[in-house]
Order: C-alpha cells, then structure tokens, then sequence
C-alpha cells in the first residue's frame, strides 16, 4: 500500500487581489522504499505541495482533494490527530540553512522535543541516547548534540535537519530543497545520505528541488511541475535524458552535463518568468514561454498523456489523453 | 529617448534630464501619498494634528491674548466649574480654561517641533559621520553617541534647565534638542551601515565620489525617510518632557503652555478640592497631539519600510 | 580514488568535523563568565565619562556659585568658607578636587545646609518601594499583552490592547497621578475616596513593622499605579513589535511541524527569541522610568529620590543636585551592564 497518496488534491490561498490558485489539481503515489523527485521552478507549487502532507498551510488556504498519510486523509483528521500524525507518521526535512532551527536552543534539547513529545514512555535520558545516535547517523560526531545552531557550518546544519527529521522515525520523508545552499561537494553527501536511509529503513522518500540534476541521480520517479500541475512524470533517467515535455527539456539543459563539452555549448536557459499563480494565461499555461508553441495551445490545457510505458507529458504534441 | 542619449544631446536638451527626475519625483510622492491614505492610524493621526495646529494658528484669533492678562480678568469668577460663559471654567486667576488650552498648543507644537528639527538635525550629522568614516573620528562619533545615552534624559534635561538658569521657551528648545539627539544618531548610524554596505556606493567611491558626496547624494537619501518617521515620534517625546518640565516649574513662567497650567493647576489645590475642569483638560490635550505624532510616525514606519507593513 | 573521497580531503567544509568551533557545554558556560567580565570592564569606561561628565555639568552655569549658599543659615561658618574657597578656585584645581573625591561624600547642600548625603540616604528606600513594584506590574502586565496581541496579530485582542496601549503610552505620568487623586483620594461622583495622596508611611510608624508594611501599601498604590499604567504601555507596544518580528521565522514552522500545540510553539520558541529585542529596549528606556519617579514623586508629595531632585531644582541647590544625578547615572550604567549580562545568558551568539 502506497505510504503517501495525493488525490486531485487543490491549494488556492487568499490574498487581497482574490484568490490564488497555487496547486491545480495534483496526483501522486509514493510507496515503502520509493524515492520521488519534484521539480520546477519557485512558485510551482511543489512546496505548497508538500505542506499539505503536514498541513503546515495557512490557515485562510483552501485545500481540497485527498492527502492520504498511511491510508489516513490529513486533511479530515482533527487536530489532535494532525498533531499526532506529524513528525511520527510524516516529516519535513527543511532547507537547514538560517534559521529553520532555534537559533538560542541547543541541539539536543530541539532533537529531543519531538521523541519526547510523542513518544511518552521514554525518558530524557533515553531521548538524549537516541539524538546522539541519530546524529551518528547522519555522520555528525555526537558532541555536537551540546552545540547551538550557529556554531555549525551549512552542511553540518542539513545533516541535523535530517537527523531531525529522523527523530520519531517516521514512514514517509519529505525533503524540501535539501541542498540549495549548499557546496556542490556537500550536495552530493547529503543527497547519498538522504537515498541510504531511504532504503535503509524502507521510508518513502520525496524530494523537492529546483535543480532537475539532483534529482536524477538520486530519485526512482520525478514529476515536474508548472503553475502548479505536473507536467511531467516518468522514471527519473528518462526524464532527465529523454524529456518530452518542452519546459523539462529547457529545465534540463539549463544544466549542462559534467563530461559532455557539447552541453555546454547549447543554448540552454528559458526566456520570460514564471507565471504567477493568480496570472495565467487560458489553455496551455507553459505557451508564452514555450518554443514549440502553436495557436491550438490556448485552446485546452492539456492533460497528462502517454508519451512512452512509463512517461507522461502534458503537451498538446504528444499522443493521446489519458483520464487521470 | 533615453536617459543617456538625453543627456549627450545638446545642453537644450539637458533641461529634459532634469524634467525627467522631476516627473519620476511627483510620481513617487503621488504613490507615497497613496500607501499613506491607507493607514487607518496615520490618517486618524494626521487629522488630530491638523486640528491641534488649527488651534494653535487661530488661537489669537479666537481667544483674544488679553484674555490671558490676569490684570484684566480679576472681576471673572475664579476657579469656577465649566458654564456658559467658560465652557471649560476658570482657572484660580479667573481665566478662561479653553483660551489657556488654545494659547498652550502654540507653545506645545513650537517646542515640539524646532526641538525636533535640531535633533534630527544634529542626529544626521552624528550618524551619518560615525556610520562613514572610519578610523578614529567614527569610532569617537560612536562613543559619544553611547556615551550621551547612558545620561539619563529627565535628569540630564531638568539639570540642564536648572543649570543655564533661564527659563524661555527658546531654551527649553535648546535643551530639549540637545538632548535627544543620541537616539537619532544611533537609527542613522545602523541605516548609514547598512546603506554603505551596498554595492552601488562601492562604484560611487571608485568612480570618484569625495567623501561629501557620498554621503550627501547617495547615503542621505537612503536615510532621510527613516529620519523623517523617526523624527516625528521624537515630537511625541519632546511634547511629553516640555509639558514635565512646565509642570516642574522649569518652563517659561510668563507664557502658558499646558505643562504650567498642569503645575498650577496643582498647587492651587484643583486635585483635592476637585476641580477636574482644570486637570482633565490640559492632560487630554497633551495625550491626543502626543497619539497624533505616534500614529503619523509609526504610519511612516510602516510605509517607507514595507517590511514593517506585516504589523 | 572516487571524487567524493578527494572531496572529503582536500575540503574540510565538507567532512562532518568541518567549521566545528566550539561544541563543547563548558566552553559556552566559561563564555557567559568571560563576557561578563569584559562588559564589566567596559562599564568602568564608562563610569569614568559619567563623572567627568557629571563634574562638568554642574561647572556650565553662569553666576557665582558660591553665592547660592549665602541664604543657608545654619552652616557652619567654616564650612562656609572652605565651599568659597573651592568654588572660586581655578578648574583645573577643582577638577583633581573632584578626582579626589568623586562622591562628593563632603558635599554641602546649599539649601539645607547639611552634607548632601545625609539627605539623600533616607530617601532611598521609597524610591525603591515604588520603581521596584510599578516596573515589576508593568513588566509582567506589558509584556503579557504585548504577547499576546503580537501573536494573534490582528485579532480583537490585538487592535483593542494597541489602541488602548498607544492611548495610555501618551499619557503623561504625574497627569494620571493627579487625575488618580482626584478620583481615588479626594473622591468625585462616583468614585471613593480612600488612598492617601501624601507621603509613603503614616507618621509614627514603623516601617518593618506589619502596620508599618501595611501603611506603605496603602500609599504606594496611586503613586504605583500612575507609573504601571504608563510603563506597561510602552512595554506591550515593544513586546507586541518583537513577537510581530519573530512571527515569520523558520524555525517557528519546525516547531510546528513536529506536532508541537499552538501555546507551546509560543512559548518555548517564540517567546524567548522575542524577548532579546524587548530586553534591550525596555533597559533602553530606563531614563525615562526615573524621570517618571520624579515627577509622581512630586506629584504625591512621596519622600523618595524623586521628590527630592524636584526639592534640589526648586531650590537651586546644586550640590545635591550634582550627587542625584550621579546616582541616577550610576543607576542606569549598572542596569545596561545587567540587561547585556541578561541577554548573553539567553542568547549564545553573543557570548561569542
């Protein structure tokens, strides 16, 4: 059974222009041991994505559709079970930079907040054993459990996240821009990291980022989101290399390859901004920025078709429909 | 035509350069005056001001001076509750209490507004210097700064006012400006820092820019917004002590400004033989033109600072 | 060898010992100590400024100092003539005149003409009875609304206390006091009038007595609450502006994510992180707490410092004057230190 599912679920915030549409219908399974990669740029959605799994949005949000923790829609539960739910079923590893930790609080005390919380039969003593193990887990020497936040380098404070995130020992692990911030050097150490406690511990494992390269190295399946629909969804090496969507294709050669001198040579970049979520034009909303665009893309935004076994695209020049 | 080609067009055409900036500068106060209008409080406050300094500006008008002669209202019924004829009373000389009032916002808004002036005046200077330079003469500017700060305002101010021994309201601006200058000085020096550490003024440096333009075209444009905020709730703060010292007995004792009325008002006795016509008043007067200079400085705050627009 | 192994090598920001500067409890519990120690040694620097500054201050005025003492009529002839004597001196004599002896523990009061710290001595004590209980309600009171209104920002809450706190923070605080006479010791329509409007303690009694503690009360609370009234204004106000700051941060939203309730989410993550600005700001202020206590002082005729500084200025007496100031000063240099001491215990970046 899939750990985590989201079903045609909807995010549109209020603002004082009206409302904004953030996520526009959404679907996505992710199963024990699995590692899924979003991608897009910011304001796509994918974090306003990732904040219903523990109903972090704001209050004044609203939010439809199914978001299926574990077989439980955490957008029925009450609170209680919400609060109960997040951290021990579900957790956020966040970008570990500035200040997504106390900055005037020990480390082992914002470690042990979350075990003692919700573990109520284990002691300070035990929680404070099990911080330093996990801390050993994600390769941090355990003295650094008596440390504040701002005696610790970039790198050192994303693998606390993580040895956070950790902390209950949750089933399912959402990473939010893991490495943005972060040397390339580290990138790739924290990126191991995340895979191998993956699978170690059967989690299902969502990683969030920018940067589609990342993300295909280390994930199983990527989605790629645009104004806040998956445009594209496949295995992640396929994706990466075979892009059938024209907006993956340009998010993917706007980094070159390392070994390849010829990608570093193509044009590569996409002219124009992305939409703003209460901004879009009808039809295909990818069609003023998009090189293939003909007059029948303003018609209907297309759906996710087809465009191999195992990839789909949400382009007008692929293939047939498919109900989603 | 753009800016450039405008400006290597012939000297004419300069004269465009110029109308351009000018155009650019009503628009941004066309947009300032916009995001002010949608302060609830700055407006309320802006009102309240433009009430009060209505008063001051008629008051002669209205309440003819020898209205305050206490020669000539010794036949007026004395310390009398409010009536017909003295909508507010009278005080324990027989003057009318709405004319004392009246007269007293000239002296409140006069004193609270030059005093300002100076203070922002010597803050900027302060500031914008020991933000600047540095080496010896900014790290002395810092020091003085911190130094003054740790003299603790009232005392300094009554101390100063005793000590010169004259008691004119040109005085206590004097003092008043003198002493408030440190806080001033410490927003600008922090605004200066920050302002310095962009990279535009770096190129200004390197193209050439000599100490006094730097600071004069390019870190003194940046500050002043949060100078002028600033400054307006230091009124606020001037209003409160020149009413404390008029009620200390160290204001002007031949002009009668609400912080003397309160100090007469006292020793005549109005807080046990229950004249409340006398103490009400001037205390509310003070409360609304000092919430008035609040609400405008703290609307200032909020629309020259977007980041502070979330409060 | 893989390109992460040489990584791992040649960059030691990317291994797990990188950039460690201080991990260990005992170096940050050793840091508070050392930056006590280094504040307390920029306090001295300072107190050296506050007494010159205090010298100097009191040498401004124009007109013969001396001749302010020849109304006292008490003084002893010879006291007398040593004042004169020092007075018409040259300043730079006067100066290691008063290097010598910056207390001014010989000081005569030209009004009274007693030694200036024989006046001052008894008046300690009410000042501190009534600073101490109005700055502790309007702490707890202040900063209690102040929270509350910045965390739920825009609440009722919030725009009835800020309207009511801009309201009370304009007002003048020997005003209310007068206004609290009027209504609570003289009695006007339907408020009683029960509170004394006079002195600290009914005469004749003991102070440490229980009548005597007692008698206190009684007389401190108008006085007590006219400064509350104003201090706790201005505290919520600063409170409520850090609390609003805090509101967006990070780690507010890590906090909730880990299931933390509402409540605690405010007051083991936001609230200490808003009280580092509030502390600072509120010590910021403290001037303005004794230019408070001078005023109410006087208003209800309260023998503390207070009424005495109105006394000094009244009667021109500088003297005394000279020995207030450095008091209130010295007050202020020792509230900054233990405000930064306050600060670095809470906060371990500054200890750094």
């Amino acid at each position: 059974m899939a750990l985590l599912e989201m079903r045609d679920v909807h995010v549109t915030y209020r603002s004082q222009e009206g409302p904004i549409p953030a996520v526009r219908g959404v679907n996505l399974t992710l199963d024990p041991g699995q590692i899924l990669g979003v991608a897009g740029e910011s304001g796509c959605g994918k974090s306003t994505l990732a904040s219903t799994v523990l109903r972090l949005f704001p209050a004044d949000a609203t939010v439809t559709g199914e978001v299926l923790v574990d077989g439980d829609n955490v957008l029925t539960m009450k609170w209680g079970q919400v609060r109960a739910a997040r951290w021990a079923k579900a957790s956020i590893v966040f970008q570990g930079a500035l200040h997504s930790l106390n900055p005037i609080q020990r480390i082992d005390k914002q470690l042990m907040e979350p075990i003692l919380l919700h573990e109520k039969d284990v002691n300070e003593n035990a929680a404070r054993k099990r911080v330093v193990e996990l801390l050993e887990q994600v390769g941090l020497p355990g003295r650094l459990a008596d440390a504040y936040p701002h005696q610790m380098s970039g790198g050192q404070k994303q693998r606390v996240m993580i040895a956070l995130a950790l902390a209950c020992r949750p089933q399912v692990l959402i990473a939010d821009e893991p490495t943005t911030a972060l040397d390339v050097m580290v990138q790739a150490q924290v990126l191991d990291l995340l895979s191998s406690i993956a699978r170690d511990h059967g989690l299902a494992l969502m990683i969030i980022s920018h940067d589609l390269s990342v993300l295909a190295t280390t994930c199983d399946e990527v989605l790629v989101m645009y104004a806040g629909k998956v445009v594209e969804a496949g295995p992640a090496a396929e994706v990466f290399e075979h892009p059938k969507h024209p907006y993956t294709r340009a998010l993917s050669g706007a980094f070159p390859t390392i070994g390849d001198m010829t990608s570093r040579f193509a044009p590569s970049g996409l002219p124009g901004d992305p939409p703003l979520p209460g901004e879009l034009v009808s039809g295909c909303p990818f069609r003023p920025r998009c090189p293939e665009a003909e007059d029948r893309c303003a018609e209907a935004e297309p759906d996710l078709r087809p465009a191999t076994d195992e990839q789909f695209a949400a382009c007008i020049h692929i293939g047939e429909a498919v109900s989603t | 035509m753009s800016l450039d080609e405008q400006v290597s067009a012939e000297p004419a055409k300069v004269e465009s350069v110029r109308a351009v900036s000018r155009q650019r500068r009503r628009a941004s106060r066309r947009r300032f005056v916009a995001a002010f209008s949608k302060q609830r409080g700055g407006v309320a406050g802006v009102v309240l001001l433009a009430f009060f300094v209505a008063t001051a500006l008629l008051a002669p008008l209205l309440f003819p001076s020898d209205m305050l002669d206490v020669t000539r209202t010794i036949s007026n019924p004395a310390n009398a509750p409010p009536s017909s004829e003295f909508w507010l009373g009278t005080d324990e000389n027989g003057r009318s209490i709405l004319a004392l009032l009246a007269w007293g916002a000239r002296i409140s808004l006069t004193v609270g507004i030059s005093a300002s002036i100076i203070t922002m005046i010597i803050g900027t200077l302060v500031g914008i210097g020991s933000g600047h330079f540095g080496g010896w003469f900014g790290a002395l500017l810092e020091r003085l700064t911190d130094w003054f700060l740790v003299l603790p305002f009232i005392p300094l101010v009554i101390v100063l006012a005793s000590v010169l021994n004259s008691r004119g309201v040109w005085v206590m601006v004097a003092v008043l400006g003198v002493t408030s200058w440190p806080g001033t000085a410490r927003l600008v020096r922090a605004q200066t820092l920050s302002v310095e550490g962009r990279p535009y003024l770096e190129r200004a440096k390197v193209l050439g820019d000599s100490n006094w333009q730097q600071m004069t075209r390019h870190v003194l444009p940046n500050v002043m917004p949060l100078v002028l905020a600033n400054t307006t709730l230091t009124v606020a703060i001037v209003i409160l002590s020149e009413t404390t010292l008029g009620f200390l007995g160290l204001g002007d004792p031949f002009t009668d400004s609400w912080g003397t009325m309160l100090d007469r008002a006292s020793a005549s006795g109005a807080a046990s033989t229950g004249a409340w016509w006398y103490l009400l008043p001037p205390g509310f007067c003070v409360i609304l033109v000092v919430l008035a200079f609040t609400l405008i400085g703290r609307a200032l705050e909020v629309v020259l600072n977007p980041r502070l627009g979330e409060r | 060898m893989a390109l992460r192994d040489v990584a791992a090598h040649e960059f030691p920001e990317s291994g797990p010992e990188a950039g460690l500067r201080e991990p260990s409890a005992k170096a940050t519990k050793g840091g508070l100590a050392r930056f006590t120690g280094r504040r307390l040694l920029a306090a001295a620097g300072t107190l050296v400024w506050v007494l010159l500054a205090n010298f100097f201050l009191f040498r401004l005025l124009p007109g013969d100092p001396a001749a302010r003492y020849r109304g006292v009529r008490n003084i002893d002839p010879a006291e007398l003539a040593r004042i004169r004597e020092e007075l018409s001196a040259p300043m730079w004599n006067q100066f290691v005149g008063y290097l010598k002896d910056p207390l001014q523990l010989s000081g005569i009061s030209s009004w009274k003409g007693e030694p200036v710290w024989d006046l001052v001595g008894g008046r300690f004590w009410p000042t501190i009875v009534l600073l101490g209980t109005s700055t502790i309600i309007a702490t707890v009171v202040g900063v209690w609304i102040g929270i509350k209104a910045g965390w739920n920002r825009g609440g009722r809450f919030d725009k009835a206390s800020t309207g009511v706190t801009l309201l009370f923070y304009a007002t003048p605080e020997f005003w209310l006091g007068l206004i609290l006479i009027l209504l609570f010791s003289t009695g006007v329509w339907i408020f009683p009038g029960v509170f004394p409007s006079r002195g600290v303690i009914d005469s004749g009694l003991d102070p440490l007595s229980i009548a005597g503690i007692q008698s206190i009360a009684f007389h401190t609370v108008l006085p007590a609450t006219a400064l509350a009234v104003v201090y706790l204004a201005e505290y919520s106000l600063i409170m409520r502006a850090s609390m609003v700051d805090e509101l967006g941060q990070d780690y507010l939203t890590t906090a909730r994510a880990k299931g933390l309730m509402d409540r605690l989410v405010r007051r083991r993550h936001a609230v200490p992180n808003a009280s580092l600005p509030t502390i600072t700001l509120i010590f910021l202020n403290l001037g303005f707490v004794i230019g408070g206590a001078i005023t109410v002082e006087t208003v209800f005729s309260y023998p503390g410092l207070g009424l005495l500084t109105f006394e000094a200025v009244s009667q021109n007496d500088l003297a005394l004057m000279q020995a207030l100031f450095l008091i209130f000063s010295v007050s202020i240099l020792v509230f900054n230190v233990i405000a930064d001491v306050l600060i670095a215990a809470i906060d371990p970046r500054i200890r750094v």
